[in-house]
């Protein structure tokens, strides 16, 4: 069906605020879990006192940030320094535009996916926007003018450049399966319970131990080793700048349990039930946040429980094992592929 | 509709040639290589207006996210510095930019007269990923793999190059983070 | 729609600046990145081609040339590394040994 132009941008753009609102709301509560939960992991109570339970907690957290003084160092390179936390903010919010998060719906009359966009080559665009998030680290990094700075952001790049080559090839075995790079063909694929983490055990494996790599957290955290780097490449930076790097790697993280949900635990299947408007909508939506939200916990876990890795074995447990599983993953499935 | 293709191509086309034209002007080197990285969004751009959807994300993921950050990462090492103008270019500049430009027209004027009825129709074909994988994997199959012999001669060609030779770095003051670090690169 | 003369000029324009910038420039990295520039102008000009012609060839001639760039970006700049150790310098004008 044609819908006319108009409505087509109107639905656009209620999508795409909606999105954004619901990422930035996320974003801030998922620190609010994150030090909740870590909390009761270290028998500690955490933030309790805005609000109940302290959820307005991230509020008073978002207004401390906004007013505090904004210093930029007199030996900074002035432009880069400006750019560098707006370049991570937009790429790490730009990946959300092809995630779906349910089926095609239909609402008044008309037709549209539960996605901002969908194109036929989903995936590549998660990982090529993926790939530029080294940017912005590393161009914070080299125009702060510290060492403690520079020291950080090299890490932070040779890390991600090392991971992403791992994650990428992890994601490979499951596109083979699907037969497609496209998101909503991949959810497809695994429909009736088939869901690629069983076939896939070992991509799934390798994929989450690079995630954690990709967005910088513990274990591996060496970017911003508070202990060796005073805060590795955001040292240099305050308040509401500061902000953005926080902001941009907990959006990091959201779009790569997104992207974990979709590949390997089947997207929004789910068992549903009822009438149309609950078994179409609500029901997919909530499972898609389940499993999201499932990982988003799997990361506060691993924070809560693990130790950081020494820089040396980090190199080497991505270049020494997990690209040669990954490859070797890769070359079984499509032997698979090709002998079915 | 009819315009929105031509916008898309001035706007982004104008953002190309920005990008290079900075490049060619500024002097520090890292912001050249920002440049860069400019031009090759913009490009893929273009490339998603010709219905290369799938070179115009690896455009992104090859160029900007790999390539390019190697350069941006080995600026940062060497802390490469804006260095004067070249001394012995005199003649490179004086009669070589200009000669440049003159071949500029010549082909600008070249291409506006063989290729002015030449449109591009609308309807574009979609190269889609799964038919450029067959013509890779079929017609493309030998370039394919000779490129991969070549790739792997490329690493272990990097790997030799750049690292340091064993003496030095019998030292204690090197740790082992060197030697994975390289890997890296 | 859009004459392919545009892309071609636009791609002309880009090289342009590429070789201008291999000339002008005095730094080691700098030349390098210009010749990116120069590769990254004749791709544009095979994709406007492969769609004038409807024919897929240009562009896995484009992704051929991305691979082989991928390969020459890791062995030039190990090479300028190299360089680098040595000499200590970027300036191309100080790069003289074989003249002297």
């Amino acid at each position: 069906m044609q819908m006319p132009l108009k409505i087509y941008l109107l639905i656009a753009l209620i999508k795409t605020v909606l999105s954004l609102a619901v990422m930035a709301s996320l974003i801030a509560y998922v620190q609010l879990a994150e030090r909740r939960i870590v909390a009761r992991m270290q028998s500690r109570v955490g933030p309790t006192r805005v609000g109940p339970w302290g959820l307005l907690q991230p509020l008073a957290d978002t207004f401390k940030l906004l007013l505090k003084e904004d210093i930029t160092p007199s030996q900074t390179s002035s432009g880069l320094y400006l750019l560098a936390p707006a370049i991570s903010v937009t790429l790490a919010l730009l990946s959300i535009a092809v995630i779906p998060f349910g089926p095609v719906i239909h609402i008044f009359g008309y037709t549209t996916p539960l996605q901002i966009t969908n194109i036929n080559v989903g995936l590549l665009f998660i990982l090529g926007v993926t790939s530029l998030g080294v940017y912005g680290i590393v161009l914070a990094g080299w125009s702060s003018n510290s060492k403690y700075s520079l020291l950080g952001s090299l890490r932070a790049g040779s890390q991600m450049v090392s991971y992403e080559l791992a994650l990428g090839l992890a994601l490979v075995g499951p596109v083979l399966l699907a037969g497609s790079l496209d998101l909503r063909k991949i959810v497809a694929a695994q429909a009736g319970g088939h869901w690629f983490i069983l076939p896939e055990i070992v991509a799934f494996l390798i994929y989450l131990t690079a995630a954690f790599a990709e967005t910088n957290r513990i274990p591996f955290d060496l970017p911003e080793a508070e202990g060796e780097l005073g805060a590795g490449y955001h040292t240099e930076y305050s308040a509401m700048k500061f902000a953005l790097f926080f902001f941009s790697e907990y959006a990091n993280m959201i779009t790569v349990s997104c992207v974990a949900t979709l590949v390997f635990l089947g997207g929004w299947a789910g068992p549903v039930f009822g009438p149309v408007w609950l078994s179409r909508i609500v029901l997919p939506l909530f499972w898609f946040c389940l499993k999201a939200a499932f990982f988003l916990f799997l990361f506060i876990w691993v924070r809560g429980t693990l130790p950081r890795f020494r820089y040396d074995q980090l190199m080497a447990l991505g270049w020494k094992v997990l690209v040669p599983v990954a490859l070797a993953n890769v070359l079984i499935t499509s032997l698979v592929v090709a002998w079915r | 509709m009819l315009n929105l293709q031509l916008i898309l191509f001035l706007i982004f086309g104008a953002l190309a040639v920005a990008g290079g034209i900075n490049m060619l002007r500024s002097r520090s080197p890292i912001y050249g290589a920002l440049s860069l990285i400019l031009v090759m969004g913009a490009l893929a751009v273009l490339y998603l207006l010709l219905g290369a959807e799938f070179i115009a994300f690896v455009q992104i993921l090859v160029y900007a996210g790999a390539i390019m950050v190697l350069f941006v990462f080995v600026i940062m090492l060497l802390n490469a510095q804006p260095l004067p103008p070249h001394e012995r270019a005199r003649f490179a500049r004086r009669l070589g930019l200009p000669a440049i430009f003159i071949l500029l027209g010549i082909l600008a004027a070249a291409f506006a007269l063989r290729y002015s009825r030449a449109r591009l129709a609308a309807g574009s074909p979609m190269f889609h990923v799964r038919s450029i994988g067959q013509a890779l994997f079929h017609q493309g199959l030998l370039p394919f793999e000779a490129t991969s012999v070549l790739f792997l001669v490329g690493i272990a060609g990097a790997v030799l190059l750049a690292a340091r030779p064993e003496t030095q770095s019998s030292g204690t003051d090197t740790p082992a983070v060197k030697a994975a670090d390289r890997s890296g690169l | 729609m859009i004459p392919l003369s545009y892309y071609l000029i636009l791609s002309g324009i880009l090289f342009t600046l590429g070789v201008a910038g291999f000339i002008v420039k005095s730094d080691l990295i700098s030349v390098f990145i210009s010749i990116e520039l120069m590769l990254n102008a004749v791709n544009l000009s095979l994709i406007a081609f492969s769609h004038y012609l409807r024919d897929m060839t240009g562009n896995l001639f484009v992704f051929f040339v991305m691979v082989v760039a991928a390969a020459e970006a890791a062995v030039g700049l190990a090479i300028i590394i190299a360089v680098v150790r040595n000499r200590q310098t970027l300036s191309l004008d100080e790069m003289d040994l074989m003249k002297h």
